[in-house]
């Protein structure tokens, strides 16, 4: 059997021109009085997509998801799903269906009529539905809980019938609004990979919103990163991760070193930049257009810093000395918190491929912090 | 020893509604049921035997020798009581029927306002408890009587042309009945709606129903405790009211509540109407226990 990845790898629709998105939202804009919950918001999502939308609490990823479910519209702009305009298409006549975040079981039917719910409203014969209905509880594996109510159920349970729900009725997009929110870390974990598999299997299209970064990037194709109402990134996990486009996706997704300064010379497709307040120089790959005298930023994560006690061989450049000042063991790895001169702390984290090292950095030694001219990430926006 | 007083105020509380019960309830209805066991005398009060507990157990037991079922037998004979029973009830189940019609919307558009005005909507609704009932069915009087301002308004209106005869008709006691139960009903289904999760309804769309039939399908079953407690909240009383028949219904109205009253002050027959009064709690046991069930029922699936 082949692996999800190796699916997941080949799949790249918005990278090709031809490609027709199954979503389309064209500068959709949404106020509540003079609040602007959603600005002027534009994006593609493919067909078969796991699209995420991740944003700090109250960007507007729900308030957007709830205008592809119909039931906010859109101030100004529009929809298009499968090519058709969803203005004023009610709720009940969309080809989406949507897991609520807080599941929205019916208290009063049982799993089974839960699921049979939507069923039953498109008229569909009764064998069918039952057919059906067993189809989906193997599926999330709640076959024994049949008869229950939702309050006989766990969170992970009541979490898998609201998805069994809204699977049942086929629709061609998913909508998900924080569908592991309400589980411990263990279950999130295990029902990423069982929402990622049944996503494959049934070739649907997920949009996902979520606060959490990890389970973003664990899932998704690829990630919107919104912030108050607009779209700053959109990219695929790694691309986020290791070319973010701004100060702020750098900065919101994973742990990152910020430095500013002003570009001192641009030569050899590299750029030096001068950190005057940490008296560093940074050296690093010219992969934005900037000239000399602008101020620019650059990031670079922990995992991508060296630590030694001994002096790196250029000390001039990409080289800061410092004294560790805390050390934070997370068993896979360990990150330690260099303060500068001047007080700034740098992050840096090693994993711990090895069990027992000679001579461990302590507390209170003093450390070279060093890395390489591609290890970070020029930034001007 | 602190444990042990401990547990005896614990205990004290818990039989403080028991005791309640007890004192209010149990006991006057025993002297009540005593009372209907007796035969009307020429007396203060007005019947006998007089069970004087002060004299002795064998004065009791002598007097409890003379109770008789008479006045019960009497009921049955009489097709006045079953009568008069059987049309309050029906009275009874037509106004419960009429406060839910027009209770739901009432009680469904305040749980769907925005929830700044809600406070008060609530306070309209409670407001008119601040006048005495029986001062709130005397002013019916004044807007059904054949001159009165509702005549008054239609006949102006060119809606009628002679005044319609509302007054001292059943219809007449149906306006109070709804009129002055409607909070009763309008606060329990109130209470199930606003504590709603209103994402169910739109789940509902979600998966293909229409607003009309997300109601149908979610929004009036889970309210239905609420409309369950609001329906008997209305109905116990209705069947045993007194004032709305006596100021409101004509005298044809046969309503228990009515018979009760004349058995009682007009007749001065007290041991007839205490079995009038013993029948009727017996014939409401039934809807009140159905009640407390539904109750506990509710109760139970909220868990
Ligand atoms: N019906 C509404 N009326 C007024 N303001 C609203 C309404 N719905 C949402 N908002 C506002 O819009 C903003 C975005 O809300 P939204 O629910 O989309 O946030 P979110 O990104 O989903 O956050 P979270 O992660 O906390 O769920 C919030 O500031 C919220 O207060
Ligand atoms: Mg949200």
């Amino acid at each position: 059997m082949k692996s999800l990845g190796s699916f997941r790898r080949k799949f790249a629709p918005w990278n090709d021109p031809e490609a027709k998105p199954f979503i389309a939202i064209e500068n959709v804009t949404k106020r509540f009085g003079d609040f602007t919950a959603v600005d002027d918001l534009s994006l593609n999502i493919y067909n078969r997509e796991f699209f995420a939308l991740l944003g700090a609490s109250g960007c507007g990823k729900s308030t957007l998801l709830r205008m592809l479910a119909g039931f906010e519209t859109p101030t100004s702009g529009r929809i298009l799903i499968d090519g058709q305009d969803m203005s004023g298409i009610p709720p009940y006549k969309r080809p989406v269906n949507m897991m609520f975040q807080s599941y929205a079981l019916f208290p009063h039917m049982t799993v089974e009529a839960n699921i049979a719910f939507g069923l039953k409203q498109d008229g569909m014969p009764k064998n069918e539905i039952e057919a059906r209905v067993a189809e989906m509880l193997k599926l999330v594996k709640l076959e024994q809980f049949a008869k229950r109510k939702p309050h006989q159920l766990s969170g992970g349970q009541r979490q898998r019938v609201a998805l069994a729900r809204c699977v049942a009725k086929r629709p061609k997009v998913l909508l998900l609004d924080e569908p592991l929110g309400a589980l411990d870390k263990k279950l999130r974990e295990e029902t990423q990979f069982e929402l990622m598999d049944l996503q494959m299997k049934l070739g649907l299209t997920f949009v996902v919103v979520t606060h959490d970064q990890e389970e973003a990037m664990t899932m998704s194709d690829r990630i919107a990163v919104m912030d108050k109402g607009k779209v700053k990134q959109v990219a695929t996990p790694a691309e986020v991760y290791e070319a973010p486009n701004s100060k702020f996706v750098a900065d919101f997704i994973g742990n990152v070193n910020m430095f500013e300064g002003t570009a001192a010379a641009v030569e050899n497709g590299k750029i030096d930049i001068d950190v005057a307040a940490d008296k560093m120089t940074i050296r690093t790959d010219a992969t934005r257009n900037c000239s000399v005298g602008q101020t620019v930023g650059f990031a670079i994560r922990p995992e991508k810093i060296r630590l030694s006690r001994k002096e790196p061989a250029n000390p001039a450049v990409n080289a800061a000395y410092g004294e560790l000042y805390d050390i934070a063991y997370f068993g896979d790895m360990t990150v330690f918190h260099v303060r500068l001169e001047n007080g700034r702390i740098i992050k840096a984290a090693s994993l711990n491929a090895v069990r027992t090292v000679e001579d461990p950095l302590g507390y209170e030694d003093m450390v070279w912090v060093n890395f390489d001219t591609d290890a970070g990430i020029l930034l001007t926006a | 020893m602190q444990k042990l007083i401990a547990s005896v105020t614990s205990r004290l509380v818990i039989s403080i509604p028991y005791l309640w019960l007890l004192v209010f309830f149990l006991i006057p209805f025993i002297i009540v049921f005593k009372i209907s066991l007796s035969e009307v005398a020429m007396a203060i009060p007005p019947y006998t035997p007089v069970v004087d507990i002060t004299a002795g157990i064998k004065s009791v037991f002598n007097s409890i020798s003379q109770f008789s079922w008479d006045n019960y037998v009497w009921l049955v004979e009489d097709p006045l009581y079953y009568k008069a029973y059987i049309s309050s009830l029906v009275i009874a189940i037509v106004s419960t029927f009429l406060t839910l019609i027009i209770g739901y919307p009432i009680a469904y558009g305040m749980a769907r306002a925005p929830a700044t005005i809600r406070p008060t909507l609530l306070m309209l609704v409670i407001l008119p408890f601040w006048t005495s009932f029986l001062i709130r069915v005397y002013a019916w009087i004044g807007i059904l009587k054949p001159e009165g301002l509702l005549n008054q308004f239609l006949m102006w209106a060119n809606v009628i042309d002679t005044p319609l005869n509302i007054l001292n008709t059943n219809t007449a006691i149906f306006i109070g009945i709804v009129y002055s139960y409607l909070p009763f009903l309008v606060l329990p289904i109130y209470s199930a709606l606003e504590k709603m999760d209103y994402s169910l309804v739109e789940a509902a769309e979600d998966l293909g129903c229409t607003p009309l039939m997300a109601f149908w399908k979610i929004t009036f079953p889970l309210s239905m405790p609420g409309v369950i407690a609001g329906c008997f909240l209305v109905f116990i009383p209705a069947t045993g009211e007194f004032v709305i028949p006596d100021l409101l219904g004509g005298s044809s109205t046969l309503m228990i509540g009515k018979t009760l009253w004349s058995e009682f002050f007009s007749n001065r027959d007290w041991p007839v109407s205490s079995a009038v009064a013993v029948i009727l709690l017996l014939l409401l046991v039934v809807p009140i226990v159905l009640f407390q069930r539904s109750e506990a029922k509710a109760q139970e699936s909220e868990k």
